[in-house]
This record gives structure tokens, C-alpha cells and sequence, in this order.
């Protein structure tokens, strides 16, 4: 095990079909067209000098190191700026090179410090390693010039106006001007790879300096911490505080973020079981070497001092809690259930499985459930997000998954968001879609609020449909009224790859007049001719492809919005190709594995219906048991029968139900009313208020397994450090299994994912080996395809013929009127992550360190509230209160919250409604009053109390060996 | 004499100019000079009003105006004297040229004068080497400064 040095090859690839073989240094080197002399060498293996080129950022031809002689071709070029051309004859090292190199190498280090001993990137910095490539040895020049190195001036002890002191105030990352180069990477990166434009260079010549916004602070200015300008620097000049502190990593084991869908691929560089840093790795197919805030930086909660290591067991909710053996744990656990099965029957225990936990921890969940529950009662956090998803592109397409993977973007002309905001949940993919958008890709955004992707830098909506909340299939419905009307459908496509008669019916539905923009504008706000435009570019302007969130799922017609998105693709032939498609942003690293692996009752594994007896047959025989053909409760279903008395005993892995799901005063009534709840977490999460019995979680850091991100692509997780709580989840659940009796012998994850790959036809052919030798496979995987499916459905859908299904749009039962006239929506920002467990014990709090409630000027003036105030929100379910954000982002009408802290209560307000086919609560849309307030609510004030009492935790017990 | 400008009055002066401008191709610049014309240089509290009107980031506004000496963060004198101080004129006497105005002005590069008469500012070649030395009046180029010119030069500026 060592540090896995990724090579840089200087310049970005080229995608070029033709090849171009040249020489260099005498070796023949066969190459695309459009490829950099240097990365061309390379690939021979020859590494030319160089210190403004790095791989992921575009050519820029300053620093001078990376020169060439060429036959035939006057003067010196550099190399990372001259493609390749055939018979190109290319020497690399001359006494003229020689000495052109030494000679800028010399005038480099005459203003640069010579601390290298002591600097952060000793044995990292590529500032040094040219200094030894080029034979440095002398610096004729000195220090007693002009320089940007010293604080005071050399000869007289005077100020030296032009240094400048370490800017300490991102939380992560310095900056020190003295030690930087002006190399550019880091302002390339933050506007190639990020797409953020926070740094330049302000000045020029020898004045010229890197300046984060307008010469602010990094924190002060537009930086978002994504830590791309952190990885470009080829100095000690932005440097990880980690680095600083610790020093350098001595091995790396590659690994997969565990926070949003996309599932970065990171390296975990270590020194001993010390967590160094995290390196977003270039090999990673969801990220290909990108990063956010979260995954890059925001890990300091796996060693966090409220991490819980010990199992913790109580009598009542209400008493301390009593640290225990793990023994001890699960015989209580197992007495209890038993217990509880005998007194009130085989359906009275269920458990929730965790979209944080990997597939093989999801997968044992359900399977002690299945196996030895005897029941279904399996359910997971997928039900408050994305299960409108698996509903409506299973009916449409057969599938329960996006249809691209994140690459496919790099070829869409048209990309339409619906109720995302990538920006601020799904950055390292919104970074690839700004990309493309620079590049010329058209954007169309659906969303009430003028989020942060509506008008990104350099990448501005052509299109932003601010609909009313709760109007989606109002407005999707009528796009598609637009295409069909005016005859920009593909017929061919249609006839072709769907049920032309269905799509007949569907057509005649969605031409009827009440489905034209000019009456939907009525009901959702949105101008006629905003929907015209926006049809005909989506159905008109090349590859169409579609990304939507939570802001379709979470609402009583979730469903039926994703079907309207589903049939809004087929109509244009925008699936089953490369820069197409309808893809799902999945909120949590895990959510589609957790989807696949059967963790909802009417599921087994690989999304097959419970009630199938060949499907069951195989599980029966594998476990010996008999299954119960009857899907079992879904989440809100155990609440509602925990308090009319029949569901008694919970294993939640994973999860905060009380803090994520709707109604909370509901949540806690069912949790109160349970006699055995058994909470599977690193921290005393809200619902562990509840809990009988706590069982410390791992993290990702801490065991082997796998997440399926939001492409549906298989990424492995390695286990970098021992579990500090001493076992793995995987290894909790199963030792609560052997403590109820069930025979599980799994010695590795490896072995779940055999028996995963065994039993469920699209994950045939995964296998830990497949996994390390190719990275990652996008499920299905087996036969037909051995190395996974990037793209799905492309020689026709997986369910057979496409299938339209009409999507009336019915107005929610949650109606604003003159005792509540706002609407309530919620969404996330770009520094917190969820509920916020983890990222709100992470220094990301500098960035968001409370939730605010976003009122526009007009409806805050009307109530006599200004920007900072308290103020009470109250809906038909409940009230909170939150300090108001005045601003236009929402419309009027129109108001919004982020739900990451625990005290905001945002689900204390938010209703029961929920999607018709799925039970996915309709978080978005709640009709609430607003009004000026002292302070937090009643309910707040007694939720805090009763929260701090029922955290305490007793003397601890002694150690076994004391 | 420029008035001082209260900050919203920049902002919605700046939103003006760059509603007036946006549309041209390549429309910074001329924004940015046509802000130095009205506020006599480029306020700092614009930026951010001309970042967001031209969807782009506080970040490379700054670096465009901090490239150009021309753009100014505070006001200029009511006249401003670019002397240069490139090598031709250097070669045909600049140095001493550029240090008799200076002490004719009562000021150092890059200084305004207290009663706010003029700005002197170092240039680097006005493209006047056949002239040398060769300095730069309100805009009106003079070439062969002598002591005499000198003379004229601080005359106008103090009249």
C-alpha cells in the first residue's frame, strides 16, 4: 500500500477520432488529433517541465518551462500549447531547452521563499520537483529586490508593500500569496472545472497576484470551497489545513463519497489510520476528478466527540441512558422483538433501512426483516424522496433508475431541471452541466424560486419557469400540449419504440384546450409564452436531456409528474442515446442502491414484486424459510398502527425519521407509542430521542461495501480505518441476526454482494473482482452486459413498448386561503447536507449555521417584517418559527426554507398529504400564515428540553478489562 | 469637481449605464469607461452591480479593472499628467524630465495634489519616441519636454 500517484498528463484528452503518430525524443507516439505535444509525450512516457499545465484545466502557455525544439519549425514552443502534428519530429531536451529552463526556473525562485524544509508541501510540490528537473543550483538574482516574499523590506526594515499575509479564513484551505507563482491553475480551475469564477488576477506584470473576488478573503468572496484551486496548486500557496497540521499522506485507498447522488469517487490519503485528506480521484466516473465542499472537506464528523461508541440501552424513554455490552444489546433486542411478536403478533416489529448504509448493509436489513421478522415490514427514507420515481418510470419505461450516466451531459444541447437545484445539492454534477451550458447547451429550469442554477455564472437559464408550488403536471402536461399541438413530436421514434395507440389517446388527451400554456398560466403563474418557448426549444434543439429532484417527487401528484417527464421524452425521441434521457438527481449516496436492494415492502431485491412466486421461491430456498406473500407497512403505515397500538418494536439503521419525515408531532407519537425502538447510528440523532436501544454506527471511512449512485453505477467504498464503535454495520446487523437465531456467516461484504449478485438478475455479473479491476459498473449487470449500462433502454425499452399514460392535473388538498395564504416550500443549500447530522458537526456551519425563511419584499412589508426577524410559520399541522431572509428569489406568495437544523422543526409545519400511488409526503407544498414573532415556539422550547433530558447518558460503565 | 456619491446612488447610476451597454459585444469595457467618465474613476461599490447585470462573477470585473492602469478607484485631479518614463525617453534625459516635474508639482508619482488641481502618473511609451521625452496632458500629447514646457505644463494645471 502506498500514495496512488495519478499521472497528469498536462492537458486535457482529446476526443478526436484520428490519429496522429510523431516522434519524440526518438520514440514513435500514436495520438488523437488535437493532442498537446506534451500530453502526447506523456504518453511516451517522457515527462516535459511544467508548471501551468495540469490536466484538468485547458492549455495556457505561461510559465515557459515546458519548451520544445521541433524539426523543421522555428524558435521554442511550448509544448502544451502546440498540438501534434503527423511526422512531427520533437526534442525535449537541448542545451538550448537547458538552458532557456534554468534561466525561468532562477527568476521563479528569486521571488519565492526557500522554506522548503519546513514548508506544508515538502515532498508535494511541484515548485520544488522542477527546481531539481531543470539542475537548479544558483539563484544570481537574490532577494533584496522588488518581491511579493518578505513582510519588511531587506535593506531598510521598512513595510514591503507588495506581500501580502495569509489569508486563513476558509475554514479548510489557506492561501499565502508569498509562496504562489501566478501560475493561473487555480483561477482556470475554479472557471473550467467549478464554474464558479471566483478567483483572477488582479494587476498585471509583476504587481499581478491571485485575488479571491474583489481582493477579499476567500470566505468574504464567491468561493464555494469545492477545493479545485486547493488540488490545481502546484505550491504551498492554497494548501489544506489538514496538511499543514498533520502533514504528508503516506498511502491513499480509493473510496466513494457518502454524501449526495452523485457518488464522487475520492482518495482517502492517509497517514496510518489518520484521514489526511480527500482527494477527488480522476478515475472516478461520476466526478472524473471533481469535488465539493462536503465530500472534499466535510468529514470531521467521523471523529466527532458526540459520536456515540457504545450500545446504550434504557427502560423508558424518559430514563438516562445506560451504556452496555454489545451482548448485552443484542439479547435485549432480540428478548424484545420476541417478546413483542408473541404478545402482539408476527407484524408488530419492522425495520427501516438506511440510504447512507451501503448495499450490503441495506440488503441484510431487509433480509432480517424477510428472513426473520417473517414479515415485510421493511421500509426506507426513499419513501419521503425519490419513490414517485421508481413508481413512474417503472409503469412508463419498465425501470426504476435514470436512464444516462453523468457523462451523457457532455453531449446534450438541452438540458431542462425540474425541481432541483443542482447547484446547491448536487454541485460536482451542476459543475459538469455548467460546463456543457458554456459550451453552448441550452438550460431550461423549472422551479418557483430563482435558485442558484437559474442564474450561475456564465451559465444562465435560457428558460426559468417560476411555477406555483404544486403545479408541475400543470406545466409539464402543457409543454407537452405545445409539442403535440404544433407537431414537433418524433413520430418515428414513437412508432417505433412505443405503444402508438396509447400514445394516441394521450395525444388527443393532452391537445384538449385546458392543457394549453394560456390556460395553465392561470393556474400556475407561469406566462403562456414562457411554456411555448420552452417546448419548442426542448423538443426542437437537439439532444433534450431531462435532471429532476425532489421538487417533482415530494408532492400528492409526484408520481404523476414523473410520468408526464417520462412521456415528454418519449414524445421527442429524447431517450436511449448518449445526451438524452430523464434522469433523477438522487439526494443521498445511497438511495437508488437502497431502492434496488428490496428495501421496500412490496420488493424484493432487483425491484421484484413480493407478491411473485417464483421470485420468492428463490429467497425461500436460499434462507429456508417461507416468505408472506403480502406487501408489509410502509413508514407512515407503522407510525398510524404504532398509535392505534399494533406496531410495537423498530430497527431503524441509519436514519432520523423523527427530523425527516412529515408531521413530526405524528412521528413522535408513534415512536412514543412503541415499546422497543432500536436506533442503528453514529450520533443520538431527534429519533433516538425515542429509542430504547442506541447501537453505535459506523462510517463510510470504516467498512467495505458498496453505493449505487444516481446513474445507477456500483462504486466500491474501502474500508480506510477500524471502526471506532468496533464493528461495521454490516456486522451489527448480522450479530443481531445470530443473536436471534439466524444463522448469517458472512466473514466479508464481498460475500453479501455474491449472494445479492446470485439472486437478483441485474446485478449477475457484480463481483467485489469486477469492481476493483474496471472501478465501477452501472447495474444491469450480467450476461448481456458484462461491464454494466451506462445508457438504458437504447434498442427499446426494458418493459417492451413505451407506455404514455395520461397525467390530469389535480390541484393538492393543501389550498392556500385566508387564514393561510403563503405556500411553504422547502429545499437545501450547497454547505449542509440533509438533516444536517453530519455536516452541521463539521466546520461547513461558518457557511450556514442556521435555517432562514425566505419571504419576498412585498408579502414580508405586508406583514410589518424586516430582514433578521423572528417570525412564526403555522399551517394546518403545526408552527415554528425561524428568522426571515427578505428577498426575490421567491416569488410573492411564495415562501421557502432549508430544513438542516434540528431547532428549525421545518416538518412540524409540513402536512400529511402525500403522493397518491406512493405515500411520498408532499413536502413542498404546505399552505401557511407568516407573522412576526419573540422567539421560538412553545413546541420548540419543550422539544429542546425534552431532547437535552432524554440525551443524557449515566456514569459509564467500567471496561471489562479494568 | 466630482461630488461624492452616496453608494446607492453608484448602484443605480451603474445599473443605468450598463442597461444602456449590456447589449454591445464585449460590453465591459465600455461600461467600465463609461463609468470612469461619469464618476471620474470606477467605484469599487459598482462592480458587483455590473457582475450581476452581465452574469458574470465579482471576481473577473475586478481582474479586468485592476489590469488597466486607466481605470481609476478614486477620482483623478481636475488635470492629469502622464509623463513617460519608458526607455527612449529615458535614453534622451526622461529621468531627470520626470523628477524637475515632480518637484515643479509639489508631488510623486501616482499623487494627486492637496488642492485637488492634478494627478501625475508615470506612462509607459505614449508612442512619441521620435519626441522624446514625451508626457501627456488631459489627454493632448507633448513632445520634447524642456524646462520650459515644464513651465507652461504647471502654469495650465494651476490655473
Amino acid at each position: 500500500m502506498g500514495l496512488i500517484h495519478e499521472i497528469d498528463y498536462g492537458t486535457p484528452a482529446s476526443k478526436a477520432e484520428k490519429q496522429v503518430t510523431l516522434t519524440v525524443d526518438g520514440f514513435e507516439v500514436t495520438v488523437p488529433e488535437g493532442t498537446s505535444i506534451m500530453r502526447a509525450s506523456m504518453e511516451a512516457g517522457i515527462k516535459i517541465p511544467k508548471l501551468c499545465a495540469t490536466d484538468m484545466v485547458d492549455a495556457f502557455g505561461s510559465c515557459r518551462l515546458c519548451l520544445v525544439e521541433i524539426e523543421g519549425r522555428a524558435g521554442t514552443p511550448s509544448s502544451c500549447t502546440t498540438p501534434v502534428a503527423p511526422g512531427m519530429v520533437v526534442k525535449t531536451q537541448t542545451s538550448r531547452l537547458k538552458d532557456i529552463r534554468k534561466g525561468v526556473m532562477e527568476l521563479y525562485i528569486s521571488d519565492h521563499p526557500l522554506d522548503c524544509l519546513t514548508c506544508a508541501a515538502n515532498g508535494d510540490c511541484e515548485l520544488q520537483d522542477m527546481a531539481g528537473v531543470v539542475g537548479l543550483r544558483d539563484v544570481r538574482y537574490g532577494y533584496d529586490g522588488d518581491n511579493h516574499v518578505f513582510a519588511k523590506d531587506r535593506s531598510d526594515g521598512g513595510e514591503n508593500f507588495r506581500w501580502m499575509p495569509k489569508d486563513e479564513s476558509n475554514p479548510y484551505f489557506t492561501y499565502d500569496p508569498s509562496k504562489c507563482i501566478v501560475c493561473s491553475r487555480c483561477v482556470r480551475a475554479c472557471e473550467e472545472v467549478q464554474g464558479t469564477f471566483a478567483l483572477t488576477i488582479e494587476g498585471r506584470g509583476f504587481e499581478s497576484r491571485v485575488s479571491p473576488g474583489m481582493h477579499q478573503p476567500f470566505i468574504d468572496s464567491e468561493c464555494v470551497s469545492c477545493g479545485a484551486c486547493v488540488q490545481a496548486c502546484p505550491t504551498a500557496t492554497l494548501t489544506e489545513k489538514s496538511v499543514i497540521e498533520i502533514g504528508q499522506a503516506e498511502h491513499s485507498v480509493v473510496t466513494t463519497c457518502a454524501y449526495c447522488g452523485v457518488g464522487c469517487s475520492f482518495k482517502a490519503e492517509m497517514r496510518g489510520d489518520e484521514l489526511v485528506r480527500m482527494v477527488p480521484y480522476k478515475d472516478g466516473k461520476a466526478n472524473r476528478g471533481h469535488s465539493c465542499v462536503k465530500g472534499r472537506f466535510a468529514w470531521g464528523y467521523a471523529t466527532h466527540k458526540d459520536r456515540i461508541l457504545n450500545p446504550m440501552i434504557r427502560e423508558k424513554i424518559t430514563d438516562p441512558w445506560r451504556e452496555v455490552s454489545w451482548e448485552e444489546a443484542f439479547a435485549h433486542i432480540a428478548s424484545e422483538f420476541r417478546r413483542i411478536q408473541y404478545q402482539y403478533g408476527k407484524g408488530a416489529v419492522g425495520g427501516i433501512t438506511s440510504s447512507r448504509c451501503t448495499n450490503e448493509e441495506t440488503y441484510l436489513v431487509q433480509k432480517l426483516v424477510r428472513q426473520g421478522f417473517g414479515n415485510n415490514n421493511v421500509d426506507t427514507c426513499a419513501r419521503v424522496c425519490h419513490s414517485p420515481t421508481g413508481y413512474g418510470l417503472g409503469q412508463t419505461f419498465g425501470t426504476s433508475a435514470g436512464t444516462q450516466d453523468f457523462d451523457s451531459v457532455e453531449h446534450t444541447d438541452v438540458i431542462m431541471v425540474i425541481g432541483a437545484n443542482p447547484s446547491a445539492a448536487h454541485p460536482v454534477f451542476a459543475s459538469r452541466m455548467k460546463k456543457r451550458i458554456r459550451q453552448g447547451a441550452k438550460l431550461i429550469v423549472l422551479d418557483p424560486r430563482v435558485t442558484e442554477t437559474v442564474d450561475s455564472v456564465h451559465a444562465k437559464a435560457t428558460h426559468h419557469l417560476p411555477l406555483l408550488p404544486g403545479t408541475n403536471v400543470a406545466v409539464i402536461t402543457s409543454l407537452a400540449h405545445v409539442i403535440v399541438t404544433e407537431g414537433l413530436f418524433d413520430e418515428a421514434f414513437i412508432r417505433e419504440r412505443c405503444d402508438w395507440s396509447e400514445f394516441e389517446d394521450y395525444a388527443a388527451f393532452v391537445a384538449e384546450e385546458h392543457h394549453s400554456p394560456e390556460a395553465v398560466e392561470k393556474l400556475s403563474g407561469v406566462p403562456a409564452d414562457a411554456i411555448r418557448e420552452a417546448a419548442r426549444l426542448y423538443a426542437t434543439g437537439g439532444n433534450g436531456a431531462i435532471y429532476y429532484g425532489l421538487g417533482v417527487t415530494e408532492h400528492s401528484q409526484g408520481s404523476t409528474t414523473v410520468m408526464a417527464i417520462a412521456n415528454l421524452a418519449m414524445l421527442t425521441g429524447n431517450i436511449g442515446r448518449p445526451g438524452v434521457g430523464v434522469n433523477p438527481l438522487r439526494g443521498q449516496n445511497n438511495v437508488q442502491g437502497s431502492c434496488d436492494m428490496g428495501s421496500f415492502p412490496h420488493e424484493l431485491p432487483g425491484y421484484r414484486h413480493i407478491s411473485g412466486d417464483a421470485v420468492r421461491d428463490i429467497y425461500e430456498s436460499l434462507w429456508g424459510v417461507k416468505l408472506d406473500n403480502e406487501p408489509g407497512l410502509r413508514i407512515p403505515n407503522m407510525l398510524d398502527a404504532a398509535v392505534e397500538g399494533s406496531f410495537k418494536g423498530i430497527y431503524i439503521q441509519g436514519e432520523d425519521i423523527l427530523q425527516s419525515d412529515p408531521d413530526t408531532k405524528h412521528v413522535a407519537a408513534g415512536l412514543a407509542a412503541m415499546e422497543c425502538v432500536v436506533v442503528h447510528d453514529l450520533f443520538l440523532n431527534e429519533t433516538a430521542n425515542y429509542a430504547h436501544v442506541f447501537l453505535p454506527g459506523s462510517t463510510f471511512l470504516e467498512k467495505d461495501g458498496t453505493f449505487t449512485n444516481a446513474e445507477r453505477r456500483i462504486n466500491r467504498v474501502r474500508k480506510v480505518m477500524a471502526p471506532k464503535n468496533g464493528y461495521g454495520d454490516w456486522e451489527v446487523t448480522q450479530l443481531l441476526a445470530q443473536a436471534m437465531g439466524i444463522g448469517w456467516n458472512y466473514a466479508h461484504p464481498s460475500e453479501i454482494m455474491d449472494e445479492i449478485a446470485r439472486t437478483t438478475p441485474s446485478f449477475a455479473s457484480v463481483t467485489y473482482d469486477l469492481l476493483d479491476k474496471v472501478g465501477s459498473v452501472q447495474w444491469p449487470c450480467n450476461e448481456k452486459a458484462p461491464e454494466g449500462t451506462p445508457i438504458m433502454h437504447v434498442d427499446g425499452f426494458v418493459r417492451g413498448k413505451g407506455k404514455f399514460i395520461r397525467t390530469e392535473y389535480v390541484a393538492t388538498d393543501e389550498k392556500t386561503g385566508p387564514r393561510f395564504p403563503l405556500l411553504l416550500t422547502t429545499g437545501r443549500i450547497l454547505s449542509q447536507y440533509n438533516v444536517g447530522a453530519q455536516t452541521r458537526r463539521t466546520e461547513n456551519v461558518i457557511w450556514h449555521d442556521e435555517d432562514r425563511l425566505e419571504i419576498h419584499p412585498h408579502d414580508a412589508e405586508q406583514r410589518g417584517i424586516r430582514d433578521g426577524d423572528w417570525v412564526r410559520i403555522q399551517s394546518r399541522a403545526g408552527e415554528t418559527t425561524l428568522r426571515a431572509l427578505i428577498t426575490e428569489r421567491v416569488a410573492p406568495g411564495v415562501i421557502y426554507t432549508t430544513f438542516h437544523h434540528p431547532n428549525t422543526q421545518a416538518n412540524v409545519v409540513t402536512t400529511d398529504f402525500s403522493d397518491w400511488a406512493t405515500n411520498c409526503p408532499e413536502y413542498k407544498v404546505t399552505a401557511v400564515q407568516v407573522a412576526p414573532s419573540n422567539g421560538p415556539s412553545d413546541w420548540q422550547v419543550n422539544y429542546d428540553e425534552q431532547a437535552r433530558r432524554s440525551r443524557r447518558i449515566a456514569a459509564r460503565r467500567l471496561e471489562a478489562a479494568e | 469637481m466630482t461630488m461624492q456619491h452616496a453608494s446607492t446612488d453608484i448602484a443605480f447610476r451603474t445599473a443605468q449605464v450598463v442597461d444602456g451597454l449590456k447589449d454591445l459585444e464585449g460590453p465591459l469595457l465600455p461600461i467600465l469607461h463609461e463609468l470612469q467618465e461619469e464618476f471620474g474613476c470606477v467605484p469599487p461599490e459598482a462592480l458587483p452591480v455590473i457582475a450581476e447585470a452581465l452574469n458574470i462573477s465579482n471576481a473577473e470585473v475586478h481582474g479586468v479593472v485592476t489590469f488597466y492602469h486607466d481605470y481609476r478607484n478614486q477620482p483623478a485631479g481636475r488635470h492629469v499628467l502622464k509623463v513617460c518614463r519608458a526607455e527612449a525617453c529615458q535614453s534622451m534625459g526622461g529621468d531627470a524630465i520626470a523628477t524637475q516635474i515632480s518637484r515643479a508639482l509639489g508631488i510623486g508619482f501616482h499623487e494627486t495634489a492637496k488642492d485637488g488641481s492634478v494627478t501625475l502618473e508615470p506612462v509607459y511609451c505614449l508612442g512619441l519616441c521620435a519626441c522624446a521625452p514625451a508626457a501627456m496632458l488631459d489627454g493632448e500629447v507633448i513632445g520634447r519636454l524642456d524646462a520650459g514646457k515644464i513651465d507652461e505644463i504647471v502654469q495650465e494645471v494651476r490655473s
